[in-house]
């Protein structure tokens, strides 16, 4: 027993360990998910991290150490965003026949989920930088904390939202969507992806290649526009329900 | 498909330099995203070199959002006493947003006659 504790305080200090466990869990929240006949409340992500979450807490691992590890696939977010530039051209013919219905659904999905985030919240009695803190969820990660920091909201708080709101998203779409009777996978990708950013766009991959790549375009432009527009739309809001 | 991961690492670092130099309201990933789709349409045998390895990271683009979800559950004591506020919040507002976006994309698709072939 001492051998087993003593080789896994070697091993735990490994970024390599925390590497291995982060594929495997997802490997192992992806099987699932397949096993499930693909159901997207069986979410691949939601999985994993519950799993890990669960590893981390039974060792008393710090998240700290965790990321020594992890970090080395959290740093592949970066290209994978530079690589959504592929199917984006590969689509480019359709993207152009688009335009119009991709700038209308932009506007209407970025307000939308800007103001109803903002209005739902405050009804439900969520006040001051925390109800500020929600305004920029939609959009991805980076964007989203220098939205907060810009209009005075908790950019930890917003990372923890932004993150939330990815993996419902990502549950939602496809029950929501088939709901709707919407069989344009240009529409549905799009959607998915200004509503609930990255981790909506990976869901759109899983489901049809024309969908996420609609659904990368639809993340790209929502960060520019929330970018552009949250720092004066978002007090507004704010003040409006407040 | 070095070569690939080259070419997608220099966008990116073109892209967070362009960023921080202009200091643009996007992310460094997404200019690099702009430029290298730029990039496409100007020279299309890019794509052959890049496709294979872009499609592959794409394919398990949910796998990296892992190592965040895991730093997220050690924050989520940060939703405090405005949790259930904020949960119904984002399911509320994702919901509407998705709705709203997709309707919006469908109508102005049969107003402008650009349906899908």
């Amino acid at each position: 027993m001492t051998d087993v504790v003593s080789i896994w305080t070697y091993l735990a200090a490994d970024p390599l360990v925390w590497l291995t466990l982060t594929l495997v869990a997802y490997i192992l929240g992806d099987m699932a998910f397949q096993a499930s006949g693909r159901r997207p409340l069986v979410n691949p992500v939601l999985l994993a991290v519950a799993i890990l979450a669960v590893i981390l807490r039974l060792t008393g691992t710090p998240y700290a150490t965790y990321f020594e590890g992890a970090q080395f696939v959290h740093f592949m977010l970066g290209p994978a965003t530079v690589a959504l530039a592929v199917p984006l051209h590969a689509n480019l013919g359709r993207m152009k026949g688009a335009a119009l219905p991709m700038v209308a659904a932009l506007v209407a999905g970025s307000v939308t989920a800007m103001a109803s985030a903002v209005a739902i919240g405050s009804l439900l009695g969520v006040k001051g930088p925390v109800l500020l803190s929600l305004a920029p969820k939609s959009v991805t990660a980076p964007v989203a904390i220098g939205v907060s920091e810009a209009i005075g909201g908790l950019p930890t708080l917003t990372a923890v939202l932004v993150i939330l709101t990815g993996i419902t998203g990502a549950i939602v779409a496809t029950p929501l969507l088939n709901l709707l009777r919407i069989r344009d996978w240009r529409a549905r990708g799009f959607a998915v992806g200004v509503a609930a950013h990255g981790i909506g766009t990976a869901r759109a991959f899983q489901v049809n290649d024309t969908a996420g790549a609609f659904a990368g375009v639809g993340m790209g432009l929502n960060a520019l526009l929330t970018a552009l527009v949250a720092p004066l739309l978002a007090p507004w809001l704010v003040s409006l329900f407040g | 498909m070095i070569r690939a991961i080259a070419i997608l690492l220099a966008f990116q670092l073109g892209g967070t330099v362009l960023a921080k130099a202009l200091s643009l309201p996007l992310p460094g990933p997404v200019i690099g995203m702009a430029g290298l789709f730029v990039a496409l349409v100007l020279f299309s045998r890019l794509a052959e070199a890049i496709a294979p390895t872009a499609k592959g990271l794409l394919a398990h683009l949910s796998l990296l959002f892992v190592p965040a979800g895991v730093g997220v559950v050690g924050h989520l004591d940060k939703l405090g006493q405005d949790g259930l506020g904020l949960a119904l919040a984002i399911l509320g507002s994702t919901v509407l947003a998705i709705a709203a976006g997709v309707l919006a994309f469908v109508g102005v698709a049969r107003l402008t006659g650009s349906a899908d072939d």
